[in-house]
């Protein structure tokens, strides 16, 4: 099932409805690069609230977006990792430690606005 | 033994990894298993099955409810494929080791999510990959 992608101003919002195939999350890959492309977006939040499982080629597959998007210029943010699914990711072996996670919607889209503004004004 | 038959689930596409773990989780929740249990297991299931679509093409999950001597109850997979078998099992079982391009944290991480994991594999005959995940 294919995800949804909104924009929202300069951001993307990525929102998984359902459990992936490895299908599914390759075509939110190409989807994501195509979208930020098309609206020279600034920000990625890609929520994975509803995800019951994010195995290693689930959270690998993330980790590449994160980093295809920072080599566009954009900051790509993951958010609602469930509490369940965070010990079994770490049990498993994936820290994601170079790729930026937020609670919520919410704060990743503050997190985004946050990393923005002081570009903006010059520095 | 609680002695049903066990649930079996052909792995021949992404798809059915999603089905198999979905199965396991349910079977699960029928045990009361605690949701962080629940979603350890179905991590490893998701592990080993894709192992079947990856290096084996097609292979089958069972799934079944056992119980030990103390009268404890868990749920045990058998993820199998008549495959290319592992050729080096002490590496494929190292974390960082792949010959498929992930990131070789298949087989070491599902043991780890799991309270038993076994695997018999030989080249050219195939895997066999068991998970037991107990309640507690």
């Amino acid at each position: 099932m294919a995800v949804p992608i909104l924009k929202q101003g300069p951001f993307l919002i990525a929102s998984i409805q359902s459990a992936l195939t490895d299908t599914d999350v390759l075509q939110l890959r190409d989807d994501v690069m195509a979208q930020v492309t098309r609206h020279r977006s600034r920000g990625i939040i890609v929520d994975v609230t509803s995800l019951d499982v994010m195995d290693s080629f689930v959270s690998r597959s993330l980790r590449g977006i994160a980093q295809m998007t920072r080599l566009r210029g954009a900051t790509t943010v993951i958010v609602g990792i469930q509490p369940e699914v965070a010990f079994a990711m770490v049990q498993l072996g994936m820290s994601f430690e170079d790729v930026l996670t937020a609670l919520d919607l919410e704060e990743g889209l503050a997190l985004l606005q946050a990393r923005k503004e002081p570009g903006e004004s010059g520095g | 033994m609680v002695g049903e038959a066990p649930e079996r689930i052909a792995i021949e596409s992404d798809a059915d990894v999603v089905t198999a773990r979905q199965r396991a989780r349910a079977l699960a929740v029928g045990l009361d298993m605690p949701s962080t249990d629940q979603t350890l297991l179905a991590t490893a299931i998701s592990e080993v099955a894709r192992n079947i679509t990856a290096y084996a093409v097609r292979g089958e999950v069972l799934l079944e409810l056992v119980r030990d001597g103390d009268g404890r109850r868990g749920i045990r997979v058998v993820a199998r494929d008549e495959g290319p078998g592992i050729a080096d099992l002490e590496r494929a079982l190292t974390d960082g080791y792949t010959t498929g391009g992930g990131l070789g944290l298949g087989l070491p991480g599902a043991r780890r999510l799991v309270d038993d994991f076994n695997i018999e594999t030989a080249p050219g005959v195939g895997t066999t990959v068991t998970l037991v995940k107990w309640t507690r």
